[in-house]
């Protein structure tokens, strides 16, 4: 039976929850892809690049929203752009190893509960997952009209001139099931179904 | 000629919101396969219950709509500059209809272009002249997740001890769906090009994507051995979603091109679950689609 996690998270029910877990999200979450972790990083983190008046502004409010909470790895279909009456139509996660380079940095400096996405990340966000504590949340990738469902209302949009996929959507979501796959003892099940392919692999080709 | 963009704002549509029913029923029986009540039975259920529930709501399978890929065979009546040009239009249309997300980033600006229009190489059209009445064409909408983890090979390849022959073949291909691991969406399938340049082993390598699942290879070498790799790559138990399981692999097409003397390559296209092709024929006033 799945458990029902309401966001904000706090740091026991992160630590009560292992690889293997089926959870049902409820609250507000953030979704940040390719652009929205690069901008981050270069503006607030890394500080290679000065932040304009406006990205501050943006920072700000990301400053709110973000502790205890969950950046979703997802570039969204979403009606309403004409009208700014935005509805999520189609919302399956993109692939997480893409943020690899960036994520543990943003879940620490921003006391991130979580990422949700597909596919798993690697060895510096499973650190920052024990450290900060959180974990990683794998929903099932290219279910978009399916997940979509779970999206209630779409409350605000930064960025949007990134385009519509890689803009920053706070959104509200109601009983969004995921399981965890990399939690916050340092376990990853990506870690044990590359390492269990790879040694057949080894014995299928030599 | 009559006006041909509403019939392919329909096959845009119906590419990407409902499966062709060659891929449902082999994600079906996928899902037959997996242990009851393990993680990959549940993932391959909410597949099903997700493509159930686009075709009914006329939404996308996936969020990421892809590239859209046309594959056009026309009488020597049309004009390809028209064609051209009414397919620009109904993927500018569809993406208004919000069929397609907007995909097209000009990769200079990183600027979204908003309708899925980029340079000529966006949306992809691939004609070729035909024979007869009938004009035919073929949509694939392959998704980033998907290509990402596509791979080319140049055989002999000492890392992976293949050399160029089809044990080699079998060597990379089988190494493409283990590097791959979840992150193209398995299970999945794969399409593999032997010879040509670069370019055209890549192109072949998708085109191959427009046959029906169940047809193979004519030689039955070159069918052995599609099946071959398809049984053995799901012994990775990568899984749906590489979260473990019977299903990482669901079929395997494979063709070959001539090639230099100098080069073999070996293109692997990998296609996810959301394998997302319909086909549209049109004679006269006569359209249908599958």
């Amino acid at each position: 039976m799945p458990v029902s996690i309401s966001i904000p998270i706090s740091n026991e029910s992160i630590r009560a929850l292992h690889v293997g877990d089926s959870v049902l999200l409820n609250g507000i979450i953030v979704t940040g892809r390719d652009a929205a972790h690069k901008w981050l990083f270069d503006r607030f983190i890394k500080k290679t690049v000065e932040p304009s008046l406006k990205d501050k502004e943006v920072y700000k409010a990301l400053k709110d929203l973000l502790p205890g909470s969950l950046i979703y790895h997802c570039g969204p279909v979403v009606s309403g752009l004409d009208t700014e009456d935005y509805k999520f139509v189609s919302a399956g996660p993109t692939t997480s190893i893409r943020q690899e380079s960036y994520q543990g940095e943003i879940i620490s400096y921003f006391n991130l509960k979580g990422i949700i996405g597909k596919g798993g990340m690697g060895e510096k966000t499973l650190k920052s997952c024990i450290q900060t504590p959180a974990v990683y949340f794998h929903a099932v990738g290219g279910a978009a009209a399916l997940i979509a469902k779970s999206v209630k209302r779409v409350l605000g949009v930064y960025k949007l001139e990134f385009g519509m996929p890689e803009a920053i959507w706070v959104i509200q979501v109601e009983d969004f099931p995921v399981v965890v796959t990399m939690d916050s003892f340092g376990k990853s099940f990506h870690e044990k179904v590359l390492e269990n392919s790879r040694l057949m692999l080894d014995r299928l080709i030599n | 000629m009559q006006d041909l963009t509403p019939h392919i704002l329909e096959l845009i549509r119906l590419t990407s919101t409902s499966l062709p029913a060659d891929v449902e029923r082999t994600l079906l029986s996928a899902q037959e396969k997996e242990e009851d009540g393990s993680v990959a039975q549940n993932v391959m259920q909410s597949i099903l219950e997700n493509v159930t529930i686009a075709r009914e709501t006329s939404t996308s399978i996936c969020q990421d709509t892809g590239t859209p890929i046309f594959f056009v065979r026309y009488p020597g009546s049309y004009s390809t500059k028209k064609l051209i040009s009414i397919i620009r239009s109904a993927v500018a249309e569809a993406t208004e209809k919000l069929y397609l997300r907007p995909n097209a980033v000009n990769s200079l600006t990183g600027k979204n272009s908003g309708n899925n229009l980029g340079e000529n190489y966006f949306p992809v059209i691939h004609f070729q002249e035909i024979e007869g009445e009938r004009l035919t064409i073929d949509l694939l909408l392959k998704g980033g997740g998907c290509e990402n983890v596509g791979r080319q090979y140049s055989l002999p390849d000492s890392h992976l001890n293949a050399f160029r022959d089809l044990e080699g073949v079998r060597k990379v291909a089988l190494d493409a769906v283990f590097q791959a691991q979840g992150q193209g969406c398995a299970p999945g399938f794969l399409g593999i090009a032997i010879g040509g340049d670069r370019g055209t082993s890549y192109l072949a390598s998708k085109e191959v994507f427009l046959e029906d699942l169940s047809s193979h290879h004519p030689d039955p070498i070159i069918a052995a051995l599609e099946k071959l790799i398809t049984k053995e790559a799901n012994k990775l138990q990568i899984g749906p979603m590489g979260l473990g399981g019977r299903s990482t692999i669901l079929g395997t097409k494979i063709i070959g091109l001539h090639r230099l003397p100098a080069s073999c390559f070996v293109s692997i296209s990998y296609m996810c679950w959301a394998f997302r092709r319909h086909r549209i024929s049109i004679t006269g006033e006569k359209v249908e689609f599958n």
